[in-house]
């Protein structure tokens, strides 16, 4: 029962804005759409200081700059691109947790997609034919 | 004293691994040779003597304080309580190094032990031997760059460094044992595969005895990184469970393998068909544990838990993977023509699924290993920077994790050598239109996002096949049920494992609430029908650590408090490190996290907070328990009872 | 026997690893190189030390060195003394203050000797994410255009200078 209530909540909550009275979020927004934007691009990039967490995590001083550089250009209503740009510019792909597609990492990107359609045809044709392997 | 004695243990120790190397190695059916048989498992309690006295002298060090002793410098301090002091012997490099050759000497003790009984004794020798090669490069690698007992004379400090206070932790103290226990446990196989490409023999026999040691390994491994997973969740503040690190993907990809191996185990000991693929699965799932272990302490990588950063180490173990690794591989290119499988034809029988069940899996081990290489590979290259985050893992593994979840529902219904029974595909035909069914409601009616109501369908898709094949062998009756072995009842439980994880993942990476905020004493947010009140802050002083105490309860709205939560910021006074620890409100539906960030303000009063909502998190680790209960339950299976099971399920 | 080359794929496919890893070994992962070489420095307007408007286009017109430093950066205060050396030997200097207290900076500046031509005071720290600045100190060379042509990370040694400044500084003075 407490677990379709909880499901109940959670579908609701995509499409409301939760009323805050007593507490203020550290970055407030106006949309929900923008407070998406920021958790999902601060998730996006890498934090440089603490290299293994991202912008959202880290708790860095350079973090939080970032992350304030990052709520400014979000509010302001600029678009992915634009803010991810922002970012790449001055600190270059490194930043980005999603390796680009672009000519080196052709390689990164291909290659499982390569295996499994070898998968697929070797297995397939000795399913068909009845082969040993 | 004590140090040196520890190390000159750990000197026998090397020289009882490399006889046994050597008499394992040396030792054949021929006249000769035969007492070398004898003497190998003689060797392997020798190493294990000496090393379990060398590790004992080690915590010895660490439990006295003695600080003359540079590993134990760098690492503890007196305040440290005991329990850390003796958890510390494994908390960096040159312990946890001890600490694995120590648990291969007890594989290989408990191979001398039981390997005979399962095989011959001439197979059993030549793995002790396999085996005691691996001790013995890993006990040079540790004598001649990881000395623990290196000394800080004549002028050693009057006290430790402490331990990284992330270690400072119960589930910490578990999780790299069972890790070991794991990889270690993969050399096991490792050495029958090279024992039987040597001699070009592979019999079933050799496929059931490797079953258990490999199942014991994989439980290990599931355990350790399960554990791993529920300590970053509480501990590193963030509410992440998988970061695609680079060191957990090392501990993922033995993982993977190793499943592989142990379905691929099932064909051999079954159908006899295969034995390529296992033998380079048994390979392959041992050099993997090698390769993680080089990725983490060779400064190659960076991570969080990187261990070392040691060029030099790194290339030594650099050196020890090309040997072992490479000469395995070489042995395999060319002898593994000698392991001969009879026809089998495939078709859509338990033989195409389990070879398709591995090949998802071999690529999901190959797409994590390039991602995590991949950075290194490029910046060799090119000098050109770039980094392989979450977001490329996951768009990649999820869709070969739903894939796996396909199959995974009609495997235990398949057949060997033929298609479904004819009785088994309507029934499987009405499973899928339920599956489908639950899908489509999910996503319309519920509204659920794609991803979760899609392996939600799945989850119930596996439950509903796995039933079928109960239904099939058993009629559900009661009688024929009991006869059901441990070994096919710790597959069922294991595979719901597999589906209450997956299910617990994605429900938890889309409905996670997180919210960042400001709180003053007795500032209230709301947050997924919960109140959470931010009422006190008090200073408190532990063993070794000062730190801020917050206070705060949970209520459900309207409703009276129904738990009070202690999240911490502490300072731990060796080194003046800063550590927040969370307080988690936790049951089987839901996880409520709260972290304290920063003070705000002067008085105190005021601090940055993160409170999330997790539903389902719990479901992450209940399902790798579940996946180590049925593998546990399946070492506890009676083999009699295979032999009589219907050959045609 | 046909199969048999199938079976070496494994060995191919390790050995390309190894010498990947083997490839890898000695490289300090933490250092990025910047994201704006052969670009040029960013626009900025600061208070110099006086308080006075300080731009980029003051630093156009000579090969020169940036240097970010702050006053509460230990490291910063290893590689201070190269700076005075190679200040009195002519070569040109910036400074970045990076989020530091303007009294701290004089005062510092003041005991330990100024090796720079002209400071720029980054209070918030906003120039310095424009410069791609990730951590205290890093040295920049910029060119007479005024182009960022090299990033030192972490501290000017006497064997980073030797090695890896002077040589670029020499080569830029050509141009």
């Amino acid at each position: 029962m407490k677990f379709i209530y909880h499901l109940f909540f959670l579908m609701t909550l995509f499409t409301s804005v939760v009323a805050q009275a007593a507490v203020e979020d550290e970055y407030p927004f106006d949309t929900p759409t923008q407070q998406a934007q920021f958790m999902r691009l601060s998730g996006q990039l890498r934090c440089l200081v603490c290299q293994n967490q991202s912008l959202a995590d880290s708790d860095a001083t350079l973090a939080q700059d970032l992350r304030q550089q990052m709520y400014v250009r979000v509010k302001e209503g600029q678009s992915d691109q634009d803010i991810l740009h922002y970012f790449t510019e001055r600190y270059g792909q490194f930043v980005l947790y999603t390796p680009p597609v672009q000519e080196n990492t052709y390689l990164l990107w291909g290659l499982p997609l390569f295996l499994f359609l070898a998968a697929v045809v070797i297995i397939g044709r000795h399913v068909v034919r009845r082969k040993t392997l | 004293m004590i140090p040196e004695i520890g190390h000159l243990a750990l000197i026998i120790a090397l020289i009882f691994a490399f006889l046994q190397a050597g008499s394992g190695l040396l030792s054949s059916d021929r006249a000769k040779r035969t007492w070398l048989t004898g003497v190998t498992p003689a060797f392997a309690f020798g190493q294990t003597f000496f090393l379990l006295f060398s590790y004992l002298a080690l915590t010895y060090l660490f439990v006295n304080n003695d600080f003359s002793v540079a590993y134990v410098a760098n690492h503890s301090n007196t305040q440290l309580p005991i329990y850390y002091r003796i958890s510390a012997v494994w908390g960096a490099h040159e312990g946890s190094l001890l600490l694995w050759v120590l648990i291969l000497s007890l594989w290989s003790t408990c191979v001398a032990w039981q390997l005979p009984k399962q095989l011959s004794k001439s197979v059993a020798t030549q793995v002790l031997g396999v085996l005691g090669s691996i001790s013995t490069g890993f006990l040079l690698f540790i004598l001649w760059t990881s000395n623990p007992f290196l000394r800080l004379l004549p002028f050693s400090p009057e006290q430790g460094r402490d331990l990284n206070p992330l270690l400072q932790d119960p589930g910490l103290i578990m999780h790299p044992p069972m890790l070991y226990m794991g990889y270690v446990g993969f050399a096991v196989a490792f050495a029958l595969a090279i024992v039987a490409l040597w001699r070009g023999e592979l019999e079933r026999a050799w496929a059931q005895a490797a079953r258990t040691w490999t199942l014991v390994a994989w439980l290990f491994l599931t355990l350790g990184i399960t554990l791993g997973s529920w300590w970053a969740y509480y501990e590193l503040g963030w509410g992440g469970w998988w970061f695609w690190d680079p060191v957990e993907n090392a501990s993922l990809l033995p993982w993977l393998v190793g499943t592989a191996l142990l379905h691929s185990l099932l064909t051999v000991s079954s159908q006899g068909i295969f034995k390529r693929w296992v033998s380079l699965l048994a390979i392959a799932a041992f050099s993997l544990s090698l390769l993680g272990t080089f990725l983490v302490r060779s400064g190659v990588l960076t991570s969080v838990h990187a261990f070392a950063n040691d060029p030099e180490r790194g290339v030594f173990i650099l050196i020890l993977l090309g040997v072992v690794v490479g000469g395995s591989l070489l042995l395999y290119a060319t002898r593994a023509h000698c392991l001969t499988s009879p026809e089998c034809s495939l078709g859509l029988s338990r033989e195409t699924l389990i070879l398709t069940n591995n090949s998802l899996l071999v690529i999901a081990c190959a797409t994590v290993l390039l991602g995590t290489i991949y950075p290194l590979i490029l910046d060799a290259m090119s000098q050109v920077k770039l980094s392989v985050g979450a977001p490329y893992f996951n768009r990649l593994f999820v869709p070969l994790a739903w894939l796996l979840m396909l199959i995974l529902a009609v495997g235990p219904v398949s057949r060997w050598r033929q298609s479904f029974h004819v009785a088994v595909k309507p029934l499987l035909w009405s499973a899928m239109g339920v599956s489908v069914l639950i899908f489509l409601i999910n996503v319309f009616v519920l509204q659920l996002f794609w991803q979760v109501a899609l392996t939600i369908a799945l989850g119930i898709w596996v439950v509903l096949g796995s039933t079928i094949a109960v239904w099939l062998r058993t009629q559900f009756h009661w009688q024929a049920m009991k006869h059901l072995s441990l070994r096919y009842y710790g597959m069922l439980l294991a595979h719901l494992g597999v589906v209450v994880t997956a299910v617990g993942v994605a429900v938890v990476s889309f409905y996670s609430i997180e919210r960042d905020v400001r709180m003053q004493v007795d500032d209230s947010l709301a947050l997924a029908g919960y109140v959470v009140t931010f009422k006190d802050v008090t200073p408190y002083q532990g063993a070794n650590y000062k730190s801020t105490r917050g206070q705060f309860t949970l209520q459900l709205k309207d409703k009276p408090v129904s738990a009070y939560l202690f999240p911490e910021k502490r300072v731990y006074l060796a080194q003046g490190m800063p550590l927040a620890e969370t307080a988690i409100d936790a049951n089987l539906w839901r996880d409520i996290y709260i972290a304290l960030g920063e003070p705000l303000d002067n008085t105190g009063e005021t601090w940055a907070v993160r409170v999330y909502y997790k539903p389902l998190v719990r479901w992450l680790w209940l399902g790798g328990l579940l996946m180590v209960a049925g593998a546990i339950l399946s070492v506890f299976s009676k083999k009699k009872k295979e032999q009589h099971e219907n050959p045609l399920v | 026997m046909k199969i048999r080359w199938f079976n070496t794929l494994p060995v191919i496919i390790f050995i390309a690893l190894l010498l990947c890893l083997w490839l890898g070994l000695g490289r300090d992962t933490n250092l990025l190189p910047s994201a704006l070489l052969e670009k040029p420095m960013p626009v900025f307007t600061l208070p110099d030390l006086n308080n006075q408007p300080l731009s980029e286009k003051q630093w156009q017109g000579k090969v020169a060195l940036v240097n970010i430093w702050a006053t509460w950066c230990l490291p910063c205060r290893t590689e201070h003394p190269i700076l005075l050396k190679l200040a009195e030997q002519g070569v040109t200097i910036y400074g970045l203050n990076y989020k530091d207290d303007y009294q701290d900076a004089l005062l510092w500046l003041n005991q330990r000797g100024n090796p720079y031509q002209s400071v720029a005071r980054d209070v918030g720290g906003l120039v310095a994410i424009d410069w791609g600045v990730y951590g205290v100190p890093e040295t920049f060379v910029i060119d007479k255009k005024g182009n960022i042509r090299y990033r030192l990370v972490g501290i000017l040694t006497e064997e980073a200078w030797q090695k890896q400044l002077k040589p670029l500084m020499d080569t830029l003075q050509e141009e």
